[in-house]
């Protein structure tokens, strides 16, 4: 940590920065208004898959770094779990010098065009800003301003690639092509690692390319970052279960020394309500894969969709807010979020609820499905929903629901996405017997190290998390690779 | 140390037609030919914009490094592999999936296979047979050129019954026929039925009625195949299970059959017109 602290310091006390700061008085810059993010028309957008945040342009990106006071103790860093030297980077955007401040975001972060987007930046940096902690006034929007640094870099062509040392020779393997994995894998790289990444599917990118959206997460944006990956001497498998391909043992016999598991979730959860088994309903992990990563919405592609006029989509989190709006684009009138809390303790992002809000998505709050009813194919077209009250909180800290006795409802409905949750890929696991996990299924790893009872094997995002975000999985990586360094050096 | 193609390349390097319609072909993946055990499937993508389609691993030569795999043409993706010739690459191919059959010396066992179902039960055959039990097997179609893999199944069972709708070839009769004719004749300590859904449904409900252990092998739609999109789930037991990474292989007696029916016909409409356009423009 005293390294950590003398470096940030050594940071702001460089020249550039110096005059920055001298340059407008704190007072001034504390008066300057958050901007807003440029958005594609809501009716616009619900007409194709275009990205519903436009970004930053150079004049907005360069007020808002105006708002950083550049803090002599950068709270904001402390909540980002890849760390990133925040204020540095906006001191370069404000500076004019956007391709530096892109240089920053990846001193730390693998994929910050992918964060710039997905990140619950309001619940991690801008949650921590001097403005939130201190002033009571909106937080400089880091997010944006990481979006805006990542889009100029790519846009420019001048992509940089991190130093890299001297490759090693040792040979490790990444289980996993998600933002755990692609972090870890960027990690060890700059290391001079010989990282190889097996990817189960036969795209890259995991649960960014199949579950989050085109129009929150444009797959040539990841494709990008992945690109960054190869010139830094990555190399990708795509079509490659390790556990069912080739076991740990194949690939110890073939050279590799160590493992990363970044192997996510699977399993979708279902209710095991009466009828979930009709045609028509899905996880929400199925028809997103199928929207997402297999494009079964273009004319030209084999994968066939079922999406219809009334789409029902149960849960309240951010797959559930993909996909109520991914059915809205395909076509639907009535698309609906059923969530059997309030829209206060939902989990999605506001960001996200927002948009949704915005595209017309209806939000049926405190009501729960209870039966699914269906035509004599079987195909799903009613769903049976109940009222619910809150009560007190549980133990997850948000208010119990309660079915209100005999208050229900029947809805009509020709499909509905399930995304109340997933369990931990089993594949891994189940390939490694002597490997502890939990009750629930997660492997079981040291807090500090991310080592799994097996020494060789690192694990983090879903695979130890169960279910969480994109930012959490790559600090997950981040860590896991300098534990991984530390390891391999001491043995 | 075995050194693997670092991209694996599958490359078709035999292919014969059974019928017009089911044609066998043995695939290069080194990998797979050496983890696969008989049960086990693997998920084929045709092309760039195809879709991902389960098919079971019908056998491999680990020397070779080659996989056997026996299409029957009933889309378009299906039709898209069976069209590739010999040298052509089958654009993405993973596996082995599911889990492998448990094989143990059992005693008497039945194996039923319907149609294309022949191919999967090929290994699970030859597997019972090595490891010490008695098979008898029956395999039936709706008529004699549909009848597939005769030869090889019978040099691994103690007894075999062929059946076929129209009596062109075998006996004349449905599966179920020539399993009661088995059932009648000897003891029967576990019964394994692969082959179309509704085959498998009367089939599983024969032994039921003999009170025969018997698991089905099921093929439903799956997409990842690895567990993730949940397309696969069928109920057991009044249980969901997932049939990608709980099977492929269930207890026959506890798989609700009429809602594996249902479910695969989820996107039926949707195929036919795919694949009469499909053949309005490969013709």
């Amino acid at each position: 940590m005293e390294d950590r602290e003398s470096y940030l310091k050594s940071e702001r006390a460089q020249q550039w920065r110096v005059d920055l700061r001298n340059k407008i008085k704190n007072k001034e810059r504390t008066h300057l208004v958050r901007v807003k993010m440029n958005e594609v028309d809501a009716n616009m957008r619900i007409q194709s898959y275009v990205e519903v945040n436009s970004g930053l342009s150079i004049d907005q990106a360069q007020n808002e770094a105006k708002r950083c006071l550049d803090c002599v103790n950068p709270t904001c860093i402390t909540g980002c779990p890849v760390e990133i030297n925040i204020p540095k980077f906006i001191k370069r955007i404000e500076q004019g010098n956007f391709l530096e401040a892109a240089k920053v975001l990846k001193e730390t972060s693998s994929l910050p065009a992918v964060c710039g987007r997905v990140c619950p930046q309001e619940k991690q940096c801008e949650a921590n800003c001097f403005y939130t902690q201190k002033l009571k006034k909106t937080p400089v929007a880091i997010g944006y301003l990481e979006r805006f640094a990542a889009d100029y870099e790519r846009e420019s062509g001048q992509i940089s690639i991190p130093d890299i040392k001297s490759t090693n020779g040792v040979k490790v393997g990444c289980i996993g092509s998600g933002p755990a994995g692609l972090t870890f894998a960027g990690e060890m790289a700059k290391k001079g690692y010989d990282v190889t990444v097996f990817e189960a599917l036969h795209e890259i990118g995991g649960v960014l390319k199949y579950g989050i959206p085109e129009f929150r997460l444009p797959n040539h944006i990841v494709d990008v970052e992945i690109d960054a990956l190869k010139k830094m001497g990555v190399q990708f498998e795509t079509n490659f279960i390790v556990g069912k391909t080739a076991s740990i043992e194949d690939l110890k016999e073939e050279g590799f020394q160590a493992f990363f598991t970044g192997s996510g979730a699977g399993l979708p959860r279902f209710m095991g309500i009466p009828g979930e088994n009709y045609i028509g309903i899905l996880s929400s992990n199925e028809y997103l894969t199928r929207i997402n990563l297999m494009h079964a919405a273009e004319q030209d592609t084999d994968t066939p969709v079922v999406s219809g006029k009334n789409v029902m989509v149960i849960g309240g989190g951010n797959t559930a807010m993909d996909s109520v709006r991914t059915a809205k684009r395909l076509g639907a009138e009535r698309a609906m979020i059923v969530y059997r809390r309030s829209m206060d303790e939902m989990p999605a992002r506001k960001e996200e609820i927002h948009h949704a809000q915005e595209e017309g998505i209806e939000f049926m709050t405190r009501t729960n499905p209870i039966e699914y009813l269906a035509d004599d194919k079987g195909r799903v077209n009613r769903v049976k929903v109940q009222k619910m009250e809150l009560g007190e909180p549980d133990g997850s800290g948000r208010r119990r629901p309660i079915p209100i006795e005999g208050d229900e409802e029947i809805i009509e409905v020709d499909t509905v996405v399930v995304s109340v949750g997933v369990s931990p890929n089993p594949i891994v696991p189940d390939s490694l017997p002597e490997l502890k996990t939990t009750q629930w299924g997660t492997i079981e790893v040291d807090k500090d190290m991310l080592q799994s009872s097996i020494p060789e094997m690192f694990a983090g995002g879903d695979i130890v998390r169960g279910g969480a975000t994109v930012i959490l999985a790559m600090g997950d990586g981040r860590k896991a690779a300098q534990a991984m360094h530390k390891y391999l050096n001491h043995k | 140390m075995k050194n693997y193609p670092k991209y694996s390349m599958y490359k078709i390097i035999d292919k014969t037609f059974f019928s017009d319609n089911v044609v066998k072909m043995e695939v290069e993946a080194p990998r797979i030919a050496k983890a696969r055990r008989a049960g086990h499937f693997v998920i084929v993508k045709i092309g760039e914009k195809g879709e991902r389609f389960p098919l079971t691993i019908a056998g491999a030569d680990r020397v070779k490094g080659t996989i056997t795999l026996v299409v029957q043409t009933v889309g378009v993706s299906s039709r898209k592999l069976a069209a590739l010739e010999v040298g052509a690459y089958i654009t993405d191919l993973v596996g082995p999936l599911g889990q492998a059959t448990h094989i143990e010396n059992k005693g008497t066992i039945l194996a039923c296979g319907g149609g294309v179902g022949v191919a999967p039960l090929l290994p699970i055959v030859e597997a019972y047979k090595k490891a010490g039990n008695r098979v008898i097997t029956v395999i039936a179609a709706r008529t004699k050129d549909l009848i597939i893999l005769e030869e090889q199944i019978k040099e691994f069972s103690d007894e075999l019954i062929v059946m076929t709708d129209d009596g062109s070839h075998g006996k004349k009769g449905l599966i179920t026929e020539g399993m009661e004719a088995a059932i009648a004749k000897e003891k029967i300590d576990e019964a394994m039925i692969i082959g179309p859904a509704i085959m498998m449904k009367f089939a599983a409900l024969t032994t039921k009625k003999h009170h025969i252990p018997t698991l089905a092998s099921l093929n439903t739609i799956m997409v990842d195949g690895t567990g993730m999109c949940g397309a696969c789930r069928i109920t057991v037991g009044g249980k969901t299970k997932f049939v990608c990474v709980d099977g492929p292989e269930f207890d026959a007696h506890q798989v609700d059959f009429d809602e594996m029916l249902l479910r695969l016909n989820g996107y039926k409409d949707i195929e036919k017109a795919a694949e009469r356009k499909y053949l309005e423009e490969n013709n």
